[in-house]
């Protein structure tokens, strides 16, 4: 007994410490210089987390936690050390799912005991359990469906049909509906089979609710919804330390869940859409509504690679503007050798990084920094966007929505009011596209029309080792 | 600064929430005193989070989204409990399977983020 106690002592020591090594090494996230101090603290606390509870007296036998183990860690430690850098956002996306499943599984497993308590589960601990399993069970399939799009093997295009938002509503509200029966019917015990058949019932329709959810969102929204699962993860897991009565779920999960919740403000706000339209605008549904300005008329001035150096090659301050496209080609390396040549020659060069260029919150400076780019010369929308006048060429690279200044002059556009760069400032513009389609709201870019803009056509990871060839020729 | 100080407030409302939790005071705390203390801790340590990842700079928001992910695998924690507790076979099972998912975060996930962070350099000095 006397021994039991002190190894339960030992236990809640471990994981006090778990939880403030997460918080202390999520604070050293803050900076650049400190997060990776910072991060293997959290690694720390995390190991000591479950040292402690490989002590915990209720367990008998230790077969199936060691296959669980190695069978964890054979996958994930090729996942942690192979996967390349350009497909972060898919990763990310596959990793919330493994976090789902796991509080899924636990939240199954607790209402399966729980039927077995004299008294039933308790209001609460149903509470919770239902909550885990719920939104467990729909970020197990939303997250799939999001690493479905961003790996390419499910269309990144929104799928919409006929009564989507209709059938959507009914699955939502019919899971929602049984989540509350299960906890008024099921917390004092009732047992019986009817609690086992809606618990199931549920949970298949949480599944499908994560596949409805992600369908209708488009590729350029990832962000949004990569971060909104990244929540939900973090929420599911808190709910199951509510669930079991562990502080250091809690603690985990309420740190994930703000910081899902906190990126998704983020991304909304850089997108000038609200949450509820993210999730349930599907964007491509209403565009046919919206006749943005037509190019018509209009012309834009091609320029060969060799032009296009020329200018870069003399220019004393040089922005550079990434975007999905950049990623795409896989041209961050080129792009790093461009500014080191520009720097050479005496120019300054600097990054313009908006919050959702790319796929997932920070998918630019990632790209750059494995590409060797100094962080110093990434720069926020904020930060920047002042700047652009006196720089000599803003160099646009495959990005195009986030540059469009119909977001500031044009009230009739669907990307009104979104927080652009203000690329147009420039005192020249060269744009590096694949060709003139729109990007993905679906409208034209005033930004290549304009008499200072320059495009340059072509691969984006070509085109510039081209230029860099020729600013080395200059 | 601040950020400390509610971390360090939420640490100490932790401590009270654990030592409450210990078999040894539970004879005297009554369920719903428990789990009323659950609600502090989730509250305090999503104020804290709040307060710190505001601070995180959209610089680091991928490795940010890596690491809150391994964090969050400390439902391996309770996944451990279910694949090794007295309970029917097939729960054991399925908590193996949960350890399984849980691991391949835990390892995977500090394991991207390091090298994810090994990569942030500043310019070098000129020499």
């Amino acid at each position: 007994m006397i021994d039991q106690q002190i190894g339960a002592l030992f236990v809640q020591i471990a994981y006090i410490g778990a939880s403030a090594a997460f918080i202390l090494g999520l604070r050293g996230l803050t900076k650049p210089d400190t997060a990776r101090r910072g991060m293997q603290l959290a690694a720390f606390g995390m190991l000591l987390a479950i040292i402690g509870t490989l002590l915990n007296h209720e367990i008998v036998s230790y077969e199936f936690i060691i296959i669980g183990l190695v069978v964890g860690s054979a996958i994930g430690l090729p996942m942690g050390l192979l996967v390349p850098m350009t497909a972060m956002p898919q990763r990310i996306a596959i990793s919330h799912m493994f976090g789902a499943l796991a509080v899924t599984l636990v939240g199954i497993a607790e209402f399966l005991h729980s039927r077995e308590y004299a008294g039933g589960p308790g209001v609460i601990k149903m509470t919770a359990i239902g909550f885990e399993t719920l939104f467990g069970a729909l970020t197990i399939t939303g997250s799939f469906m999001a690493f479905g799009k961003l790996q390419g093997f499910i269309s990144g295009q929104p799928i919409t049909f006929p009564g989507q938002k209709l059938i959507n509503a009914a699955v939502f509200f019919g899971a929602v509906g049984l989540y509350i029966a299960l906890v008024i019917t099921q917390s004092g015990g009732s047992g019986g089979d009817s609690g086992l058949i809606m618990f199931a019932v549920m949970t298949v329709l949480a599944l499908v609710i994560g596949v409805t959810l992600v369908l209708p969102i488009g590729g350029a929204d990832m962000p949004v919804v990569v971060s909104l699962l990244n929540s939900y993860a973090g929420l599911a897991a808190s709910a199951t330390g509510f669930a079991i009565g562990n502080n250091i779920l809690i603690v985990a999960g309420a740190l994930d869940g703000a910081s899902g919740f906190i990126l998704s403000i983020l991304m909304s706000k850089a997108m000038n859409r609200s949450f509820a339209n993210v999730l349930f605008g599907a964007f491509g549904g209403e565009k046919a509504a919206v006749s943005a300005k037509s190019a018509e008329g209009l012309t834009t001035r091609s320029v060969t690679p060799e032009d296009a150096a020329m200018r870069i090659g003399y220019a004393r301050n040089v922005i550079i503007v990434p975007g999905y496209g950049m990623a795409v080609a896989q041209a961050q390396h080129a792009v790093r050798e461009l500014a080191e040549l520009i720097e050479k020659r005496g120019g300054r060069v600097r990054f313009a990084i908006h919050p959702v260029a790319g796929r997932m919150p920070g998918h630019m400076n990632v790209l750059l920094a494995e590409a060797n780019v100094p962080y110093d010369h990434l720069f926020d929308l904020d930060e920047i966007n002042e700047e652009f006048h006196t720089c000599d060429v803003a160099l646009v690279l495959g990005a195009n929505d986030v540059t469009n200044p119909a977001a500031k002059s044009d009230p009739g556009s669907p990307i009104y009011g979104m927080p652009i760069l203000n690329v147009q400032d420039a005192e020249q513009v060269i744009v590096v596209k694949r060709g003139m389609a729109t990007g993905f709201a679906g409208i034209e870019n005033e930004l290549f029309y304009l008499d200072k803009t320059s495009m340059l056509f072509g691969d984006a990871k070509s085109v510039l080792s081209q230029v860099v060839t020729e600013v080395k020729g200059l | 600064m601040t950020a400390l100080l509610t971390a360090l407030g939420a640490a100490a409302a932790f401590i009270a929430a654990t030592s409450g939790g210990t078999p040894t005071a539970a004879a005297s705390t009554t369920l719903i005193d428990a789990q009323i203390v659950e609600v502090y801790v989730f509250l305090l340590a999503a104020f804290t989070g709040f307060q710190i990842i505001t601070k995180v700079p959209p610089l680091l928001h991928t490795p940010l989204m890596a690491a809150t992910n391994a964090i969050s695998a400390i439902s391996l924690v309770a996944s451990i409990v279910i694949a090794g507790a007295e309970r029917p076979l097939y729960i054991n099972i399925m908590g193996m399977v949960a350890v399984a998912a849980a691991t391949i975060n835990v390892v995977g996930g500090f394991v991207i983020t390091d090298r994810m962070l090994k990569m942030f350099k500043k310019t070098e000095a000129p020499k």
